[in-house]
């Protein structure tokens, strides 16, 4: 009994400490995370640049959210298309763990035009493997 | 749309263009193409490092975390790596073959470690001898303070000097401010060490009140260039700016390089670092490049492999997906040529032992290139 006392009041504080943060709270870490891991690429408006897909009014970003955040989290290779321009790149892994890769979509969905209502949670990002 | 608004428009749209555009007019295209290039290892995501033992084998890191042994078209993986920390510009980086490979085995290589107490990572550099596949004997000859999880400049790479002593670069790990310009912090410097991890005595801060007396230079950015001039012998490195203002270093013992005091550069968002491009006591670039390459890997050709190319300076360009070809007058850049356009991501530049230059391509591999 002590044990699921503890239990209970571990998964609490990881559920108030995950769940709870705004999507305000979450779109200004995730503009962090960015400024030190997407910038360099995507540049600072979410243009892209030579030979990298732009972010911003992105269709494929916004096409399939759960494979964005697999992409984020994993990174990827080979052929795309973005708004009707091919793209053949590596984009390597950025080492985010789950609740940085939430903020960082938070971001990036809710800028330079994009607009997405619903708020990426930690808990999602956790079960896209 | 009033007229006024409309030629407001209009000029925030031709004034974006220029911004976003970038091209770099100065470089050029070769007259005729005299070179082909065939793909010797197919398929590497980052291929960040590359060392030569001979002319058939040589050693390969995969930022990732990997170091591969090529021999004679066989790929082995080679084992017993420490922690590695990859995250953002982070993993394991450059490789080296000790100058006496042969007799002992040594190898030295760089990459971000996260050994230490606070969270995140900072460049380290190891040692070990390479015995069947396996790196034995591992030794971390230095690991650069105070980590943080910020995805930024981790240099790195590694060269030696005639007395075996080992070079190699740190960025400014994202914390520009404190780091490049503070003798007391790790980042954004040169180092020298001896091969054994020693501080040589002859280091220019050897006798000085600063706590990192491995320093060789300091005020850099992003070092993940280095190489030996084969004329003059001196030692080359070449930096990552911001937006604009990589640049082209010829590195002394002690002299600060200026980040982020002076810069050719400004940030990512277009606002100013600082005004000042040169001051008192702070070195000068031989060379600055606008808009930046992103500069990968530095080599001199020093063999007559390729018909004219004896004495260039090879740079990867990451973001242009070329090789540059640098002709040089002494240290004054003369020329730049463009080799391989749109190969792809250019990660790094090295002269085999019988001349040929192999460039590592993201996502490609490793690619030798033959001459006509």
């Amino acid at each position: 009994m002590k044990f699921l006392i503890i239990i209970y009041f571990i998964s609490s504080f990881l559920f108030l400490s995950q769940s709870f943060k705004t999507k305000e709270q979450s779109i200004k870490d995730g503009y962090e995370i960015y400024q030190d891991f997407c910038l360099r690429c995507h540049m600072s408006e979410g243009e892209g640049s030579k030979g990298i897909p732009p972010l911003a009014k992105s269709d494929y970003l916004f096409n399939d959210i759960e494979n964005s955040i697999h992409v984020v989290k994993n990174g990827m290779k080979g052929e795309i298309i973005v708004n009707n321009v091919k793209y053949n790149n590596v984009m390597e892994s950025p080492g985010l763990d789950d609740e940085e890769v939430a903020d960082v979509m938070n971001y990036i969905l809710n800028s330079w035009g994009n607009s997405y209502d619903k708020l990426i949670t930690y808990e999602e990002v956790l079960k896209i493997k | 749309m009033s007229m006024k608004n409309y030629l407001f428009y209009l000029l925030i749209t031709v004034f974006s263009g220029i911004s976003c555009a970038q091209e770099d007019t100065e470089i050029k295209n070769p007259k005729n193409i005299n070179y082909s290039y065939e793909i010797v290892v197919p398929d590497v995501d980052i291929p960040w490092g590359l060392s030569f033992i001979s002319e058939n084998e040589f050693l390969y890191t995969e930022k990732s975390g990997q170091i591969f042994k090529y021999n004679k078209g066989e790929i082995s993986e080679i084992k017993g790596l420490p922690d590695i920390y990859v995250r953002g510009q982070g993993g394991l980086l450059d490789i080296a073959i000790h100058p006496n490979y042969k007799e002992n085995k040594v190898i030295f290589f760089t990459a971000s470690s996260p050994l230490g107490e606070e969270k995140g990572g900072n460049t380290a550099l190891w040692k070990a001898q390479l015995k069947n596949n396996n790196l034995e004997n591992l030794k971390l000859l230095y690991k650069g303070e105070e980590n943080s999880t910020k995805g930024q400049h981790f240099g790195s790479r590694i060269i030696f000097d005639k007395m075996n002593n080992v070079y190699f670069t740190i960025g400014d790990r994202g914390n520009r401010d404190k780091n490049p310009q503070d003798l007391n912090r790790d980042g954004g410097k040169v180092y020298r060490l001896t091969e054994n991890g020693k501080i040589p005595e002859t280091n220019p801060f050897f006798n000085k009140n600063v706590s990192k007396k491995a320093i060789y230079s300091y005020g850099h950015r992003n070092p993940q260039g280095m190489t030996r001039n084969p004329i003059t012998g001196d030692i080359w490195i070449h930096e990552h700016g911001p937006k604009g203002g990589d640049e082209i270093n010829i590195v002394k013992p002690g002299k600060n390089y200026g980040w982020p005091k002076i810069t050719y550069g400004v940030n990512y968002s277009g606002t100013i670092i600082t005004d000042q491009t040169e001051a008192p006591d702070m070195e000068q670039p031989i060379y600055y490049w606008i808009p930046s390459i992103a500069p990968s890997g530095m080599s001199f050709s020093t063999s007559d492999v390729y018909p004219n190319w004896k004495n260039n300076l090879f740079v990867g360009s990451l973001i242009f997906e070329y090789l540059e070809r640098i002709v040089l007058d002494g240290s004054k850049v003369v020329e730049r040529i463009k080799v391989l356009d749109k190969i792809g991501r250019v990660r790094n530049v090295v002269e085999s032992p019988n001349g040929f230059l192999y460039i590592g391509v993201d996502g490609k591999g490793i690619i030798k290139i033959l001459p006509n």
